[in-house]
């Protein structure tokens, strides 16, 4: 055994990897329940590809043949309704559990120096994420595949001079057709996935070069003990492997009761209209992004036209998602974690998060006066905090933080 | 070359033209497969003029057709539609109802202003069924004074499900709403009195 471990470690760093990234790397002793939903997010991300490996040897990318292929991957394919489904409540399930990731990083001052670029890397992930789940809801050529994708790809229409050349381009057409479905299915099932796969890596491989964060904000690096390990590290291996998959296991229990009993959730999943074949003559009555986009969507119906041109809205809405990349050079406080911080910046926070949700729950609704009054107040709410965060992280008295973790 | 020293002046410079020759080629090489996501040769000729048959087309009917993928209206208003559209009861809420201002590409030049028809036809509409603010099609509403669409201000006209913008029935955005231009009016001219080409413009007479 020695033998061959010194046969392929002579060629190749294995035990060295193995011990930077699991048995020596030293993981905070107080991780909580937000501490979860990094490793459920890896779990997530082979789920999809897997399963989306094997939708592919059934589906036919084609607006003649695709709505049937997915009907037939429901109905014929030997349990091929159970990858599907797994698939597209993997879709909304890798939100929620990315969604909690980002509260959590909120909630303790994780995109915090020394930790920028984790951030960084992982804002450009969830953005890639976002434009993966909706190319991907394309693909079924329902209804609201048809509509979500002629509604935002029409967005990049609204760029002043170069729109309407731009629209055909990322068409390939005249209007929402085959090619469009095409080139997304390239995009959905190869390039995006593969850029997925290598920023997750650069973006474990940046963390662990760092060490984690921790509920304290504190870092364990600092006080260590004779032998150069963090007093407050324990290691990742195997102590979180097997906490981890505790979680998993968990996770998957409620995972499948979607899976089994609820697969659509009540239009949240799975909206109604996409169960009827795309038809580029009638827009369904009422049009909504999948969940995971409202928040987005509620901004830009938000803002009015100006000028002639729907572009400030489309602006707006990129703006919603591009300015979390400032977050590390807005925060100003002194502390990383919310335990510590001044009661004025948990109400602020507090804010925001019913903010976001509120847009969320807005983008779902029709259009009407008070809801359109409503999202433009929650926009302004929105930006107010990344726009006065600079300000507002000084403000108030933060308590003192320990030497050592707590808990 | 007895003496070995480095000139660190020209290798800078040699670094930096070799990695300025070497990004023109990258974006050189990156054309042909940017290009292949233009529409192909058989994608622009599928945009040929349709004919639509008319003569069975009633006073108030709305039929849907497919031009160059997009969903056009041809649609019949009556006598009561049409004075409306003249009115300015409605005039007073449009964005820019003689097309003149923000909308002034929307159309082709002959059609008539308030009605945006062919002259001596202006009971049949002809209007790509696009919103022009995120391109979803508009649902046709035609009954006036509709409860959910603002009652009495409400003349009978298109009402975007997406983002509630709303239109009146000669395609005319009311102001203050999402859609930023009036819907668009194709070219298209009278083979006959009853059939329509859509794709071509009305011969001069």
């Amino acid at each position: 055994m020695n033998n061959k471990q010194s046969w392929i470690d002579q060629r190749f760093p294995l035990t060295k990897v193995i011990n930077e990234h699991l048995a020596e790397y030293y993981t905070p002793r107080n991780f909580n329940f937000w501490y979860f939903f990094g490793g459920l997010a890896v779990v997530m991300l082979i789920m999809q590809l897997v399963t989306g490996i094997f939708l592919t040897m059934h589906y036919k990318p084609d607006a003649e043949y695709a709505f049937a292929s997915v009907e037939y991957i429901m109905r014929d394919v030997e349990w091929g309704w159970f990858i599907r489904y797994m698939h597209s409540t993997g879709a909304s399930a890798f939100f929620v559990i990315i969604y909690l990731h980002m509260m959590r990083a909120l909630l303790y001052g994780s995109y915090k120096g020394p930790r920028e670029l984790i951030w960084i890397l992982g804002m450009v992930l969830y953005i890639l994420l976002l434009a993966e789940a909706f190319m991907g809801y394309v693909l079924p050529w329902g209804q609201m595949s048809f509509w979500g994708a002629q509604v935002i790809i029409s967005l990049f229409g609204s760029v002043p001079i170069v729109g309407p050349d731009l629209l055909v381009w990322i068409l390939g057409d005249y209007a929402v057709g085959d090619a469009t479905l095409n080139r997304f299915f390239s995009l959905h099932v190869v390039v995006i996935p593969l850029i997925l796969v290598v920023l997750v890596f650069l973006h474990i491989v940046a963390l662990h070069h760092v060490g984690s964060n921790n509920p304290d904000g504190i870092e364990i690096k600092k006080n260590k003990d004779a032998d150069g390990i963090p007093k407050d590290g324990i290691p990742f291996h195997p102590y979180f492997t097997i906490k981890d998959s505790v979680v998993v296991v968990g996770f998957l229990w409620i995972f499948c009761a979607v899976v089994f009993y609820a697969p659509a959730l009540n239009g949240y999943f799975l909206e109604a209209p996409n169960f009827i074949e795309a038809n580029p003559l009638k827009t369904p009555e009422h049009i909504a992004p999948l969940w995971y986009l409202t928040p987005y969507y509620s901004v830009l119906r938000a803002i009015p036209p100006l000028f002639g041109s729907q572009f400030p809205g489309v602006l707006g809405m990129f703006a919603a998602l591009g300015v979390f990349f400032l977050l590390p050079w807005l925060d100003r406080s002194p502390v990383k974690s919310i335990r510590y911080r001044s009661p004025i910046y948990k109400w602020i926070l507090g804010a925001f998060v019913v903010s976001f949700i509120m847009l969320g729950w807005l983008g779902v609704q029709p259009v009407t006066p008070l809801y359109v009054l409503l999202a433009r107040i929650f926009t302004t709410l929105y930006f107010s905090f990344f726009i006065l965060m600079p300000w507002f992280s000084t403000l108030g008295k933060t308590k003192e933080v320990p030497e050592r973790v707590t808990g | 070359m007895s003496e070995q020293t480095i000139d660190l002046k020209k290798r800078r410079f040699l670094t930096k033209a070799t990695s300025v020759v070497g990004a023109v080629g990258v974006g050189f090489a990156a054309w042909p497969f940017l290009s292949t996501w233009k529409p192909s040769a058989k994608a622009k000729a599928a945009g040929a003029p349709i004919d639509v048959d008319i003569s069975k087309l009633e006073a108030g009917q709305l039929v849907r057709v497919l031009w160059r993928k997009k969903p056009v209206w041809i649609f019949k208003r009556d006598e009561k539609a049409l004075e409306s559209l003249d009115s300015e009861d409605l005039i007073k809420n449009l964005d820019d109802p003689d097309g003149t201002g923000n909308s002034k590409n929307q159309q082709p030049n002959y059609v008539t202003s308030n009605f945006r028809a062919i002259k001596n036809k202006e009971s049949v509409a002809v209007i790509v069924g696009v919103c022009t603010h995120l391109g979803c099609s508009p649902t046709y509403r035609p009954e006036p004074g509709a409860a959910d669409l603002g009652g009495d201000s409400w003349k009978g006209g298109f009402y975007c499900p997406c983002h509630g913008s709303k239109f009146d029935l000669a395609g005319r955005v009311y102001a203050g709403v999402p859609a930023p231009t009036n819907l668009v009016i194709p070219p298209y001219q009278y083979v006959t009195d009853s059939l329509i080409r859509i794709g071509v413009d009305q011969q001069k007479t």
